[in-house]
């Protein structure tokens, strides 16, 4: 099968709406069809991978664990803008590590999130095939 | 130009399905080819059949219906999104002991492998969404 770069483009906060949850499901069977996946993560998208979601008190599904599934994906490009970052006072620090096994280096487990800036971001933008917003 | 369109948005609260809408007739009409509409997220609320719109207002489901029939296009409903929603054709309305199903002429219930299929095939995937 023809293999293209998805970017899935990650904009809401994981609750309030289920954008980010629906997107997930989407970015994991985009994994499973052997295409090339990379994530980006602006705006208050960032809140999604923030570390110890607790999801209790709006009684809502936690899907946050499902992030760590990644790895196992082959879905080892994940960009989060430093500046939606700074914006909301928050850091590298603060979001959840995920990791992937690069075959290419004796399967080493390496970090898979990337804090970029909002010019470095739009070019890797620049290099997709396919963008999905949500 | 092959296109895939992706619409997240349902009918009437968002201008994402008008204007998905407007983009595909007029994509079709230049002679382009569309590969599939893919509803998603509220998206899916585009394909009920039960939808009663004030008679001086457009009717967004039959009008997608018209589009599909008219060009032979696929209107595809992800199942999941689909079933959280309550938009059920009559398998699934069967399988879920619903009392009945709801889904508008020329919609399909399909996964979500049909979305990324869409992003392969076409030259643009164009997303309507908020």
């Amino acid at each position: 099968m023809a293999s293209k770069k998805f970017l899935y483009v990650n904009r809401k906060a994981p609750h309030g709406s289920i954008y980010a949850q629906e997107s997930l499901e989407v970015v994991l069977i985009g994994a499973a069809f052997e295409q090339d996946v990379t994530l980006a993560f602006v705006d208050d998208g960032v809140y999604q991978l923030m570390q110890n979601q607790d999801t209790g008190g709006i009684g809502a599904k936690n899907f946050a664990p499902t992030f760590r599934a990644l790895g196992d994906y082959d879905v080892s490009q994940i960009y989060v803008e430093r500046e939606s970052l700074e914006m909301r006072g928050l850091s590298k620090e603060d979001l959840m590590p995920l990791t992937y096994e690069d075959e290419d280096d004796d399967w080493a487990e390496k970090d898979s999130i990337h804090v970029v800036s909002s010019d470095e971001l739009a070019d890797i933008i620049e290099q997709q095939d396919v963008i999905l917003n949500f | 130009m092959k296109f895939g369109i992706l619409i997240n948005e349902g009918p009437y609260t968002h201008q994402a399905s008008d204007s998905a809408y407007h983009f595909t007739e007029a994509a079709l009409r230049a002679g382009h080819e569309v590969v599939r509409v893919f509803f998603y997220h509220d998206g899916v609320n585009n394909g009920t059949r039960l939808s009663v719109p004030p008679q001086d207002d457009r009717n967004i489901s039959e009008r997608w219906s018209a589009l599909g029939q008219k060009y032979d296009l696929e209107l595809i409903l992800c199942v999941a999104a689909a079933q959280r929603r309550g938009l059920l054709d009559e398998d699934e309305a069967k399988r879920a002991g619903k009392d009945g199903s709801n889904m508008a002429p020329g919609f399909q219930i399909s996964g979500l492998g049909q979305l990324i299929d869409a992003g392969i095939q076409a030259d643009r995937l164009i997303v309507f969404g908020d």
